[in-house]
């Protein structure tokens, strides 16, 4: 009997382990899904539970629903992968040992990682959401909150998904017209970048959007440290920008368990083929979605699409063929730009987001880069779409691991 | 679209950053730098190869990276390169400034 060891039951970790329990002999192949934590966090809906829009309820569901019965699901403390020895030490000194071994131990946010972050003020008025306890203390927050400056911050690039800082700006906006108080709150979005937007086709056609809603826009903005005590963030050219209610987003870096391994790089971020991926040093160790360093963007909808490519790569790697190099990147995501209305966006390592229609060319009904309620509607529906298809494997139709170029509209590529 | 300099034709894009990689060589990075007001000197240079280096393994650019070059600390590379220095500093290198998906 072999066995297949998969680290981590997020996103990524319990598709593969749905994939590959259909595609395994069972009289061949043991698998076995490790992760510490009993709650699957549906992730994207960090973004509204602030905005009293989702329901904590809405959010969390038990993992070990989601995780095949024929998978043996451990729930314990990963403490060290020891490459050289193709084995896991788990807490209390577990060993087990793999002939293959899949990474999806994420990634997470590190507020110690700035001065003054996660300080005295840190849920007082410095917040995450990226975090169920973050979004969930926003709430709170923000349900009380008399208005003031809000600046909504990136701390450093790469983040998991790298849109959602703006969409929450733009859902605060929403919110503070709803609850009549606009007036009183200032939003200003700071960022290290060189924009909100950073793409010549999104900030030609999205740029608008800042206007309209009244938020000011600070560009490449390095953060230094957090001055907790007069409400100010600093960066490194000594630029300052007050605050009331700072939401940050935290540096993100993958588990510590990569770090004390010694397979991840400045960030904790896996080495990785950015087209089978498979780890660069190590043949049968492979890695999926936010744990890794490809350049794709860290969300969801990549690690589902990472997910048919890896699992054909592990099938190929099992049969001892060469791999494909196959992955290119595909991300596809709604985007809320409040009011009841989203984005959506299709882009890979080589095309920039584009507008067009999605999924079917030139039909729709979905449209690409420009604001909709169908696109809202799409986003809200994708709730039901993740935990009841996405994570446990299922084909969404028409919608293909590589991205299709049918029905946009492509201008350079930069 | 196409710019001229030192009677070469580069492509570049509507902010000014090459297109091509293949393109760029030092005298395009004198005269990319002379345009942002920036004199080269052997410590920007310096920072130029690190980034450039960075770029050919396919690795994101970040102050945090920056800071643990062991090339340069912060402080010295918004001296080198002021008002916003991951963007000149692609920029004169001859590679796409940090971007985020949109």
């Amino acid at each position: 009997m072999k066995n297949l060891v998969i680290l981590g039951a997020g996103t990524a970790g319990t598709m593969m382990s749905n994939h590959l329990i259909k595609k395994l002999p069972k009289n061949e192949w043991k698998i076995t899904i490790v992760d510490q934590f009993k709650t699957h966090y549906y992730q994207p809906g960090f973004l509204f539970l602030p905005f009293d829009i989702y329901t904590t309820k809405q959010v969390k569901k038990k993992g070990r629903k989601f995780i095949p019965k024929n998978a043996t699901y451990i729930q314990k403390r990963i403490e060290l992968i020891e490459p050289k020895e193709n084995r896991v030490i788990l807490e209390n000194n577990e060993q087990l040992s793999y002939d293959i071994l899949i990474v999806a131990t994420g990634s997470k946010i590190a507020p110690d990682e700035i001065e003054g972050m996660d300080g005295p003020m840190w849920y007082k008025n410095i917040f995450d959401f990226y975090t169920y306890e973050g979004a969930k203390a926003l709430r709170d927050k923000l349900r009380e909150w008399e208005g003031g400056k809000l600046v909504v911050h990136i701390t450093e690039m790469p983040i998991k998904c790298p849109v959602a800082p703006l969409e929450f700006a733009f859902l605060a906006d929403s919110y503070f017209k709803h609850k009549g108080m606009r007036d009183k709150v200032d939003i200003t979005f700071v960022t290290p970048l060189g924009g909100a937007f950073t793409k010549p086709t999104a900030t030609k056609t999205l740029h608008y959007l800042l206007e309209e809603k009244n938020i000011k826009e600070v560009t490449d903005f390095n953060i230094e440290r957090v001055d907790y005590e007069n409400n100010k963030i600093i960066d490194y050219a000594d630029t300052e920008v007050e605050y009331d209610l700072l939401v940050t987003v935290p540096t993100n870096m993958g588990d510590s368990v990569i770090e004390r391994s010694g397979m991840g790089d400045d960030l904790n971020f896996i080495p990785t083929n950015k087209g089978s991926l498979q780890t660069l040093e190590h043949e049968n160790i492979f890695a999926i979605g936010d744990a890794t360093n490809i350049p794709a963007s860290k969300a969801g909808s990549v690690a589902h699409f990472e997910a048919e490519i890896l699992t054909d790569n592990i099938l190929r790697y099992i049969k001892g063929e060469e791999l494909k190099e196959e992955f290119d990147g595909h991300a596809n995501c709604f985007i809320e730009t409040g009011n009841g209305k989203a984005l959506l966006i299709d882009f890979n390592y080589t095309h920039e987001p584009v507008e067009g229609t999605f999924p079917f060319p030139g039909v729709g009904p979905l449209r690409l880069l420009k604001e909709s309620r169908a696109n809202h509607m799409g986003k809200m529906a994708f709730r039901w779409v993740y935990w009841n298809m996405l994570i446990k494997g299922v084909h969404i139709p028409f919608v293909s691991a590589t991205m299709s170029e049918k029905g946009k509209h492509y201008e350079k590529v930069n | 679209m196409k710019k001229m300099i030192e009677q070469r034709e580069i492509e570049v894009n509507e902010e000014g950053y090459l297109l091509d990689f293949s393109q760029w060589d030092k005298e395009i990075g004198e005269k990319l730098a002379e345009e942002q007001n920036i004199i080269l000197t052997d410590k920007h240079w310096e920072v130029i190869e690190y980034l450039q280096d960075k770029h050919r393994k396919e690795e994101a650019l970040s102050i945090r990276g920056i800071k643990k070059s062991g090339v340069i600390n912060i402080k010295e590379f918004y001296s080198l390169f002021p008002g916003g220095p991951l963007k000149k500093s692609t920029l004169i290198a001859g590679i796409p400034k940090p971007k985020s998906c949109i």
